[in-house]
């Protein structure tokens, strides 16, 4: 019986015979809630932030575009450079050196430990990454604290207020720990794609174990370094934990771009001016992410 | 076995007792705070007793916030996995006309749309349509921004599964119903099994959405009942926060235990998008 889709092998591998109409209408669910939650959003900030929308007052019911204004009063506002300058410090110190080193030296380390501590490590590593937000942003309220915080405990040291005296070196640590699980397992893949002869023949010459990383190891694992690089910042830029921790402050003193974009926007009323703002974020992400799509594209 | 050997053994594990320590300490309150008469902040050797466990389910709003949690996360993670994997095995094994971008406007969108930077307009628009304290609509706003995530991670499992199946299948007379039910579908299901574990960790910790979109305490989800017991402060939550913070890890930590036994925490060849 002759049937129209019999040719099932030559159809670009539709080998269910589904057919592009189905195919379309399988999609199509997935793309209209990304459609309305992210890419009408996302467009929708552009608009906002040209505008004087607030959340309450007569700029609510009938806001008015007033062009760049929003931006150049980011850029002329103290709170707005403030954050800017204490988002680089934390996507520098905890992910971009953080993370990536504790990740790698993890990686190099526990692959010549015994395969219990290896599991143990391991474990208490990704634990600290998959444990909810809420939670560790409380444990480590807890450890910094100076009313009886293990910390201070630890150092005999009880008059050390450490989220209040050192905001951002805090938010650091904390979140080295938090997300130092994602390098450890990128490296330890790419770590065994390094073939054992070459270390060997490196061991052999009499190499150190830190010349051996620099010349054997990492030419091997360069792309992985960049690709884990651009990946953690994206996320650590992005990042809202902090608000749970300090909320920013004392006195902005640790107030990162997303901490001050919540409270522009929710506490202080300010929509168009917080949307200025968001978009700033927006356009890193978007510089981030083509570099990172044009190395993976380069890759394959 | 030269002194400088000795030394560096040594130094060595010097280093990884420090880090070990360093990534365990923190951890130490979540199990022994629980159970202690007097709870502080330090870590201290427990006097053990189950009373704080009968305070914190006698709280008005612990179990509620906890069932929240169940529910956010359930629609979430069923809306995300069941759209994900339509889409994925569609465009895995279609040629829909357009794929080669949207593929790559997703991957883009993925990472460059988050809910902290797009937190304002998803307010909102939220707001507008008189979705606030909305926990459907909420779990609904968590399931876009982990979609193309999910579909991406789903596509790239299904290119890796050989069309060999579903031909042999279609040879034998099976309709596009039969194959994707009893060949495709078990064939998937490790691939399935990753992004339900992943969005229901996920969403489950997402702190943002749910703060910024319901603001009735009867709504809210652990998260954020969290969040408000440590804002109220006092040395009686501290008989609560303990243990609401135990409750609230342990099906994390379940589906950890069961991920890492069952597959291992590994990247398999390519790298997580």
């Amino acid at each position: 019986m002759p049937s129209v889709d019999a040719p099932v092998r030559h159809r670009g591998g539709d080998v269910a015979g589904l057919g592009v109409a189905r195919a379309i209408g399988f999609v199509a669910p997935a793309l209209l809630l990304i459609g309305v939650f992210l890419v009408f959003p996302a467009l929708w900030t552009l608009y906002i932030g040209i505008t004087d929308y607030q959340l309450t007052g007569p700029a609510a019911a009938a806001p008015k575009v007033v062009g760049l204004d929003n931006f150049a009063a980011a850029l002329d506002d103290a709170l707005f450079t403030n954050s800017l300058w204490l988002t680089a410090l934390f996507v520098l110190g905890s992910a971009v050196i953080g993370q990536n080193v504790l990740g790698f030296a993890l990686a190099w380390l526990l692959s010549r430990v015994r395969p219990w501590l290896r599991r143990t490590t391991e474990g208490l590593v990704l634990l600290a990454w998959i444990l909810p937000g809420p939670v560790v942003a409380y444990l480590w309220f807890a450890v910094l604290s100076r009313d009886g915080g293990t910390l201070g405990l630890l150092l005999d040291d009880p008059t050390t207020a450490w989220l209040v005296q050192y905001p951002m070196a805090s938010l650091i640590v904390f979140n080295v720990w938090r997300g130092t699980a994602f390098s450890m397992l990128l490296y330890t893949s790419a770590l065994a794609a390094v073939p054992p002869s070459q270390l060997e023949t490196a061991r052999l010459v009499g190499a150190s174990g830190w010349q051996a990383v620099r010349d054997v190891v990492f030419p091997h694992i360069r792309g992985h370094v960049l690709t884990n690089t651009l990946l953690i910042s994206l996320w650590t830029a992005n990042d809202f934990t902090p608000f749970l921790l300090t909320a920013g402050g004392p006195n902005h003193e640790s107030e990162v771009l997303p901490v001050l974009i919540y409270r522009q926007a929710l506490e202080g009323g300010q929509l168009g001016y917080a949307s200025a703002m968001s978009l700033l974020l927006l356009a890193g992400n978007l510089l981030i992410a083509l570099v990172y799509l044009r190395l993976l594209r380069r890759r394959s | 076995m030269s002194p400088a050997w000795v030394v560096k053994r040594i130094g060595f594990y010097v280093l990884v007792a420090v880090v070990l320590a360093f990534f365990a300490v923190p951890m130490l309150w979540l199990a022994s705070a629980p159970f202690d008469a007097k709870p502080g902040l330090g870590v201290r050797w427990p006097d053990w007793t189950f009373a704080n466990v009968v305070t914190t389910f006698r709280h008005p709003n612990a179990v509620t916030s906890l069932v929240n949690s169940l529910l956010l996360c359930a629609v979430a993670t069923a809306v995300t996995t069941v759209f994900a994997a339509l889409a994925a095995y569609s465009l895995s094994r279609v040629r829909i006309p357009g794929r080669d971008a949207l593929l790559y406007l997703l991957l883009l969108l993925s990472s460059v749309v988050t809910g902290t930077a797009a937190m304002v307009p998803i307010f909102v628009m939220v707001l507008q349509l008189g979705l606030i304290d909305s926990r459907f609509g909420t779990a609904l706003v968590i399931a876009g921004g982990m979609l193309p995530a999910a579909i991406f991670i789903l596509k790239d499992f299904m290119d890796s599964v050989p069309r060999s199946y579903e031909e042999s299948a279609r040879v034998f007379g099976a309709s596009p119903r039969q194959v994707l039910g009893h060949v495709v579908l078990p064939v998937a299901r490790p691939g399935v099994a990753t992004i339900v574990v992943w969005s229901f960790v996920n969403a489950w910790g997402n702190f943002l959405l749910p703060f910024l979109l319901l603001r009735d305490v009867g709504k809210q989800p652990a998260a954020v009942l969290l969040r408000t017991l440590h804002d109220e402060g006092g040395s009686a939550n501290l008989t609560v926060i303990p243990v609401f913070s135990l409750l609230y890890s342990i099906p994390v930590v379940v589906l950890y235990l069961f991920v890492s036994k069952r597959y291992g925490f590994r990247f398999h060849g390519g790298i997580k998008s």
